[in-house]
């Protein structure tokens, strides 16, 4: 076995230690102890990707002495290592662009118990990711709601805290409903191990066994992770939780936490259910229609919003409708969509609430759309950050959002005739409302002030980190728009490896 | 040079133009309206004058006598919720009919995986508690996992909850209130009990590979001790021999011993090297390998977490 194929490995144990290490020490310090882990962690998921890619075919390792049926284990193929890759470096940026509100909103005495939440939420990212058992997957989807919860809770300000109780009550119904869920499919299976679990579920598909839970097991389970993921309608806790927590915390929920859920239900329908059976099962129609039901509300409810943040935020309920949409269209195309756009999301997503950030430092922090006019003057660079999420996520061309939506719409073409018409039309009416809130918001900061208005908030100065992690998402952006296909081709053959 | 229109005003580009611009008030002319008064501070504080307005609003709009929208909104809601409620109990109760009886030898889960934590669990992993062996050994990385799910727990109750230098200084005259009254009949039953509870934990724990108990058990009955003890005693008693600063070395010690244990475990058990810690002979005090360390650490990092958990909510601090 080549050393390499410990990376993942090390890469969870190592941010669990870096958490529990973090306790006694001063916020400096940790801060300095979690950048570099987040980068050291970068560098060894990209080389799992190019180990993973020199060998064309993923590697499965023991966690312990004892192999499959008995033991933890975890597996990495070209899928898995991606998103650990692009995940952290996202996780990097995040943390980079808004270290300085870090440091303002949180009290001293707190931020090194930042730091262990940040370490562990990427500790148990990374281990739902890589995890191929399922009892694994459901402890560190505990640890993430935690850390979630803590990350929006920690400002201490009355609204942040309304949020994480309204994050918490909506997550734990989800991990409640993905527990019961478990439950009941280890009862029929008697394996933990998705392997295992999926041979037994075809043994017993083929002897028309346990039809009834099995029906209620696809649902709890499907269900549980849509809710902790944010789908339409259990997307109540998103505005608040995005909106008033500090914008390292939102640019990490709304990009990474919900994200890795709709990984691990993907990862569920192929690697245990299997996907024929999620086909026949039905259960993708119902996502697809909250799918689409989410991608006009989200939309209609972002144009209504009033102050920027909160805009954002329902443009995720959005997306995340988009998500669920491709995975609700049953093809293996949609399903390339949909991971596609996990990618796009998670990479505007965070740029802009990092842009948002840097134009409202320089509005006297506030809000509303008013104060707003004329930041991307006088603070360019976040001005020009903004302009490449909007137009990423309205879709044009040259941009990762125009790709996403191009490979959704490819895919709509191919799937169930009924689907079609359908899914074409909420596409474009979708985009239409993209278009009018983001184009709304960056006419706005580009309109220069009127003379008298006087210079509320003069010009803005960002820390390097900040600038560098503008810089490098914008880049991302541009990246994964200009070369999709070979992207496109790791997907479909990470999402070929998992069969 | 096209006509210019009368109505320009209200033309539809007119009205698109002035709301891209922010010109334009969707409420202006429909609703009576007062000027804003300027906020005390920024940003999202929790204290903003023209919210006194909006509770006044709120007030009313929840006041059920006049809002009757709001009263059937509400029953039909409190219906709803136990609708659904009483549906999803439905459902489960119907998938349960149909799952495999408890306890059936043919059942699925009775299958080659039960029967070998069974049949070799003692030779493989050391320990004569087979759930010990199952939960440290074989499945570690849950375990693992698990206890990192108390350390960040704790972790967020300490930022709820922790109080900083100064609050506690003020804290410390309105003491009496936390601080218990002397009671002559608790200390003296708490002094006979405190040492037998400690004792019998510390057995748990150093025993859980060879009957039933371990880290979690054991942990959990020092914490109550503790917990007993500050009750009886106080916090200016108990602060002499654990403080937060004890807190902090014994569960950042123990919890980062557990994790090089766990990278030592993981690395070997994968890479197929020899485990250098020797497995003894099951049924020795000292043996089964790295269990019994681990159930020390857990152990360890359990009685502190039940304990900051107590104390936190009670007074903010250690």
């Amino acid at each position: 076995m080549s050393f390499v194929e410990n990376f993942p490995c090390f890469s969870i144990v190592l941010c669990m230690a870096a958490g529990i290490l973090s306790t006694p020490m001063k916020a400096k310090q940790a801060k300095c102890m979690t950048m570099g882990l987040v980068v050291l962690v970068t560098c060894l998921s990209f080389g799992t990707l190019l180990h993973v890619l020199s060998t064309g075919s993923s590697f499965v390792y023991t966690m312990g002495r004892f192999p499959a049926p008995w033991g933890n284990e975890i597996r990495a193929g070209v899928l898995e290592a991606l998103m650990a890759t692009i995940f952290s470096l996202v996780m990097l940026c995040s943390l980079a662009g808004g270290m300085d509100h870090v440091f303002r909103d949180i009290a001293e005495t707190r931020i090194n118990l930042y730091f262990i939440l940040v370490d562990l939420l990427l500790s148990s990212l990374l281990a739902i990711i890589y995890t191929n058992d399922l009892f694994t997957a459901y402890v560190f989807v505990e640890i993430n709601t935690i850390a979630a919860c803590g990350m929006i809770m920690i400002r201490r300000s009355g609204r942040s805290l309304i949020a994480a109780t309204r994050y918490m009550v909506m997550s734990l119904i989800g991990s409640g409903l993905f527990l019961i869920g478990l439950a009941m499919l280890y009862d029929i299976t008697g394996h933990l191990l998705m392997e295992n679990a999926h041979e037994a579920m075809i043994r017993l598909v083929q002897a028309g066994q346990y039809h009834m839970p099995l029906l209620v097991i696809i649902s709890f389970i499907t269900v549980g992770l849509a809710i902790k993921s944010g789908l339409y309608p259990f997307h109540s806790w998103m505005p608040d939780a995005y909106g008033y927590s500090t914008m390292s915390s939102s640019s990490i929920l709304s990009s990474l936490v919900s994200k890795s859920y709709i990984i691990l239900l993907i990862k569920i329908f192929y690697r245990v259910i299997g996907f024929d059976n999620m086909i026949s099962s039905k259960i993708v129609d119902v996502l697809f229609v909250f799918g689409l039901v989410g991608m006009v509300m989200g939309s209609v409810s972002a144009i209504m919003a009033k102050d920027i943040y909160r805009m954002i935020a329902y443009s995720s309920i959005a997306q995340i409708g988009y998500v669920y949409m491709g995975i609700g269209l049953g093809t293996e195309a949609g399903m390339v969509a949909a991971v596609f756009h996990i990618l796009t999301h998670a990479i505007t997503k965070s740029l802009l609430f990092l842009s948002a950030k840097g134009l409202n430092d320089v509005s006297g922090r506030k809000k509303n759309f008013r104060a707003l006019q004329g930041a991307a003057f006088r603070n360019p660079l976040s001005g020009a950050a903004f302009l490449v999420g909007s137009l990423s996520m309205v879709g044009i061309p040259m941009l990762a959002g125009f790709i996403s939506k191009f490979l959704f719409a490819t895919a709509a073409m191919g799937a169930n005739p009924g689907k079609v018409l359908i899914t074409l039309i909420v596409l474009a009416v979708s985009t239409i409302l993209n278009a009018i809130y983001f184009l709304h918001t960056v006419i706005r900061i580009y309109t220069p002030l009127e003379e008298s208005a006087g210079t509320e908030g003069s010009r803005g100065r960002m820390s390097v980190g900040a600038a560098a992690a503008l810089f490098c998402l914008i880049f991302l952006n541009f990246a994964l728009g200009l070369t999709s296909q070979p992207v496109t081709d790791l997907l479909q053959t990470g999402i070929e490896m998992f069969g | 040079m096209s006509k210019i229109r009368d109505d320009y005003e209200s033309s539809l580009w007119n009205r698109l133009t002035r709301w891209v611009d922010g010109e334009t008030d969707p409420y202006q002319g429909k609703m009576e309206m007062q000027p804003l008064r300027e906020a005390d501070v920024t940003g999202d504080s929790v204290y903003n004058p023209d919210r006194l307005d909006r509770r006044k609003v709120d007030r009313y709009l929840e006041n059920t006598e006049k809002n009757k929208e709001i009263k059937a909104f509400r029953i039909l809601y409190s219906l709803g919720s136990v609708a659904l409620c009483l549906l999803l109990i439905a459902v489960l109760l119907l998938a349960v009919s149909w799952l495999p009886v408890l306890g059936d030898p043919n059942g699925p889960n009775n299958n080659e995986v039960s029967a070998r934590y069974v049949e070799k669990g003692m030779e493989e992993s050391g320990a004569v508690n087979m759930v010990t062996n199952m939960i440290l050994s074989y499945r570690g990385f849950d375990t693992f996992g698990e206890t990192c799910v108390l350390f960040i727990a704790a972790t967020c109750v300490i930022i709820l909850l922790r109080k900083n230098e100064e609050e506690l200084e003020n804290a410390k005259e309105t003491d009496w209130k936390y601080e218990p009254k002397p009671d002559a009949i608790l200390q003296k039953m708490t002094l006979v009990l405190v040492p037998i509870i400690f004792l019998y934990g510390f057995y748990i724990i150093l025993n859980g590979h060879l009957s039933p108990g371990g880290g979690f058990s054991g942990g959990a009955t020092i914490g109550a001790g503790l917990i007993l003890y500050v009750t009886t005693f106080g916090f200016h008693k108990t602060q002499r021999f654990f403080d937060e600063k004890t807190y902090e070395i014994v569960k950042v010690g123990a919890l980062s011993l557990y994790s090089v244990t766990m990278i030592y475990y993981f690395y070997t058990g994968a890479n197929l090297i020899e485990s250098r810690i020797p497995l003894g002979t099951p049924g020795n005090i000292l043996s089964s390998g790295m269990i019994l360390p681990i159930n020390i650490f857990v152990g360890l990092e359990v009685a502190c977490t039940m304990y900051a958990f107590f104390a936190l909510f009670r007074r903010g601090g250690m």
